[in-house]
């Protein structure tokens, strides 16, 4: 479905991936993991778009995407939920997830995904007329998550959903991603949670200093000695 | 205490007037933080061209509005477009500033050179008629005024709040990554922002060319003010915007008569001073909202 080869790509003059391969087969979990600073969100954010691949090709359902604008990325059914939320503070959360059905694929069923996602989000349904930004850690990150579903992506793609919560909300932010796993969308997840990542991941990447390092099922990787020295700490 | 609703009236209807400019102006600034120098240029382009259309088609003004309207949101996208668009893509965003004071110049001097410095005034049937209120009396043009700077400020309002492109133009505003995450064109938004603006000064132009004649530099008095009205009532705020276009309204023509119309600017940008020193953000400061 998505295929990345030999990716190069960086900020300027500095090159954080240096020619990465990674592909994700439709109705896949993949995941990379990988330490601070090793690439994980410069690859989402290349791959959305965001940030324009130097050297190497992005292919998404044979078609190649690495040249193309944000936009165009998400309208063919990429849809990134990023890093530290970044909700639209002034609207209410209502608007929010409108804005997330926001590409004329997602409009056309705005209303019957709206119930489906807020099904999956009970506690959202009661902040609908909040202001996003008045809401509590956890609460956005649901609404963060929330609003990516609105755009009934193909491919959804998470940065680090549980950065910065409480342990606890961490727990329910992994239990909404095995729930969406289990709706049967294909997902690419970015995560220092290592351990729980992996234990729901198909398929694994570790990305160590912008490459590469290994690849694996997910469950061999948590019995890999590299890894459990290098991120689960055992 | 008659000469006094008298003038507050007067006032009002000039608020009307500096809010549709103002409008347009910190709708620019709030979502492409963007300071447009050239505005009040455009309003001088839309100034000729109601002349025109008035003089060779031998329409009343107000018939034309529709067409400035349409051309001035045209050109206010293209500007977007061709010069302010790369100019984002080379470099920081004051080169854009910049940019926009060059183009206020180089279209002061093609007036100049298109029309020369002589005042073309738009003929203005029936819109310098009185309309009397008990003892008070309303220019025809200024109620219009009035009436249309109501209809602009709450038909945006309403565009903003209820369509997808305006939910996406304050998205945009708020957060500009997040909304291109969503699958928003920005450069997109930013044409059609630009392309608002400038028609919401094509409208002013319609409406003040049958009262104060159109010359290259016309723009400059009314788009200094619109600048105090903007800084008064938040950038980026739509409804400060129309607030602070009353009180300046309100400002103008009590000062005038009660201090010295020579004296109303000093008054105005004295306001102003006072504003930036005691709550730069103004009423309804956008100072949050932004990324």
């Amino acid at each position: 479905m998505l295929t990345l080869h030999d990716v190069q790509a960086g900020y300027g003059r500095t090159t954080i991936l240096h020619g990465i391969n990674v592909e994700v087969r439709a109705g896949e979990v993949v995941t990379v993991v990988g330490a601070n600073g090793a690439g994980k969100t410069t690859t989402l954010r290349t791959i959305v778009g965001l940030v324009r691949p130097t050297a190497g090709r992005i292919t998404f359902e044979g078609e190649e995407i690495g040249r193309l604008s944000p936009h165009e990325v998400v309208a063919r059914g990429i849809t990134l939920i990023p890093e530290g939320r970044q909700l639209f503070p002034f609207m209410s959360v209502r608007d929010n997830l409108r804005m997330g059905a926001y590409t004329p694929h997602a409009r056309a069923r705005m209303a019957q995904t709206l119930d489906e996602v807020l099904d999956l989000f009970p506690r959202v349904r009661e902040k609908l007329e909040q202001h996003a930004g008045s809401l509590s850690g956890g609460e956005q990150q649901m609404v963060a998550i929330a609003r990516g579903m609105m755009a009934r992506p193909k491919l959804l793609m998470f940065d680090e959903p549980s950065l910065g919560l409480a342990p606890i909300i961490v727990s329910q932010v992994f239990d909404v991603v095995e729930q969406i796993v289990r709706t049967g969308v294909t997902v690419l997840l970015v995560e220092q949670n290592v351990f729980r990542t992996l234990s729901i991941a198909d398929r694994g990447y570790v990305l160590e200093n912008g490459a590469i390092a290994m690849s694996d099922s997910g469950a061999a990787l948590l019995r890999d000695d590299h890894v459990r020295r290098a991120y689960l700490g055992i | 205490m008659d000469t006094f609703v008298q003038l507050v009236l007067n006032g009002l209807m000039l608020g009307g007037l500096f809010a549709i400019i103002s409008v347009g102006l910190t709708l620019i600034f709030g979502i492409i933080r963007l300071v447009n120098f050239a505005h009040g240029e455009l309003l001088m382009v839309g100034m000729y061209l109601t002349w025109i259309g008035t003089t060779q088609l031998g329409v009343h003004p107000y018939v034309l509005a529709p067409a400035v309207v349409l051309v001035l949101f045209v050109v206010g996208l293209l500007i977007q477009r061709f010069i302010l668009q790369p100019l984002l893509e080379a470099r920081d965003a004051h080169v854009q500033i910049f940019a926009t004071v060059g183009l206020s110049t180089a279209l002061i001097n093609l007036a100049l050179l298109v029309f020369g410095a002589d005042l073309y005034a738009t003929p203005s049937s029936g819109v310098r008629d009185s309309i009397a209120i008990g003892p008070y009396r309303i220019l025809v043009g200024q109620l219009v005024m009035f009436v249309c700077g109501i209809a602009v400020v709450a038909a945006l309002h309403l565009f903003m709040e209820r369509s997808y492109l305006g939910r996406a133009i304050r998205a945009t505003a708020q957060h500009r990554a997040a909304a291109q995450l969503m699958g928003v064109d920005v450069k997109r938004i930013y044409m059609v922002t630009f392309g608002i603006g400038a028609a919401c000064v094509g409208l002013a132009a319609v409406l003040v060319a049958p009262i104060y004649p159109a010359s290259p530099t016309v723009g400059t008095y009314f788009v200094l003010t619109a600048f105090v009205v903007v800084v008064l009532g938040g950038m980026g705020s739509l409804h400060g915007a129309f607030i602070g276009a009353l009180i300046i309204g309100l400002v103008d023509s009590l000062s005038g008569f009660y201090i010295a119309p020579d004296l109303k600017e000093v008054v105005i940008f004295g306001l102003f001073i006072g504003i930036l020193l005691l709550r730069p953000t103004g009423l309804f400061g956008l100072g949050r909202g932004s990324e």
